[in-house]
């Protein structure tokens, strides 16, 4: 496997696996508090549309010339990484709440149980939360597996990432019976932020024309690279915040 | 509203987020590589040294 191999599906485990934990979060609770069989429904329904949407952009995507794709792929990387990356400083640096899947399954729990009593069979409440919240949570990863995998042509390596990624994150909340509350989203997306920064720099500025030193090697420092400028900018908001610094005292 | 506003907004929404002025900065300097790199010059320190830019003002811009 090649090391942008390596990069694609380490990027896709991760953001899929995230995405995962918050999806199972809200199906939990629709399903313990509702109705299993329509959450359940929901979720289908919710992976088929996605399914669809892979399918049908995938082969459109692999159609556009490469250095069209890797601008139009950095460009749209770079945005959405940034952004990942941003919400992540945010919440390191205490600027931002930390996600809370015990807290996310209470307070979807407390919805449920408030919302309107299915009076047929058909529990529609728990059929649509299931439904948008997979479908919701599943877009952002269908995003990541179409770009990554299109650009490297190798969406079906993209594809068994983001299902391996399902597959645990599922077989974990079937063994705990809970929200995974102990996965370490924040660092997790802190990760996914850095990935899809530095791939989204690296394919677009070669989309744009340039050359990287060193070709697909430039990669072993621009992750790192892209990494420590995010740990530096915690540290910077922490100061600019008068909260103290990793490794001192609260 | 048309669907097709509500798509192109959801889309919008979806890529771009709430920081559009990071998105723009983004598309001048993939601009500024590509007018770089076919003048025949190195370009490809305009991506690191943007980013790491956009990014501190966008956190600037949050952190306010």
């Amino acid at each position: 496997m090649s090391g942008p191999q390596l990069g694609l599906a380490i990027s896709v485990f991760l953001a899929c696996a995230v995405e995962a934990v918050e999806a199972l979060t809200i199906v939990l609770a629709v399903g313990i508090t509702r109705s299993w069989r329509w959450a359940l429904t929901g979720v289908a329904v919710a992976t088929l549309a996605l399914a669809v949407i892979v399918a049908a952009l995938g082969p459109a995507l692999d159609a556009i010339p490469i250095d069209t794709l890797r601008v139009i792929v950095g460009a749209l990387l770079l945005v959405f990484g940034l952004q990942w990356l941003r919400k992540a400083v945010l919440r390191a640096a205490g600027l931002k709440a930390q996600r809370d899947e015990a807290k996310a399954f209470a307070a979807e729990t407390d919805a449920a149980r408030t919302a309107a009593v299915a009076t047929t069979d058909f529990d529609g409440y728990a059929f649509t939360i299931a439904f948008k919240g997979v479908l919701l949570e599943g877009l952002e990863v269908a995003f990541i597996v179409l770009t990554f995998g299109a650009n490297q042509h190798d969406i079906g390596l993209a594809a068994i990432a983001a299902a391996v990624a399902i597959a645990v994150v599922v077989a974990a909340g079937i063994a705990v019976r809970a929200p995974l509350a102990r996965v370490p989203e924040n660092a997790m997306k802190f990760a996914v932020g850095v990935m899809l920064t530095s791939f989204g720099v690296f394919w677009g500025a070669e989309g744009a024309g340039a050359n990287w030193p060193g070709g697909d090697a430039a990669l072993l420092v621009i992750v790192p690279g892209v990494l420590l400028v995010g740990l530096g900018l915690v540290q910077w908001l922490k100061r600019a915040a008068g909260a103290p610094a990793v490794g001192e005292p609260a | 509203m048309s669907w097709l506003v509500r798509a192109a907004r959801a889309v919008w929404e979806f890529v771009v987020g709430d920081d559009p002025l990071t998105a723009v900065g983004v598309v001048v300097a993939l601009g500024a590589t590509a007018v770089i790199a076919g003048a025949g010059a190195p370009a490809w320190w305009v991506m690191p040294l943007a980013v790491v830019a956009l990014l501190a003002l966008s956190l600037r811009r949050a952190a306010r």
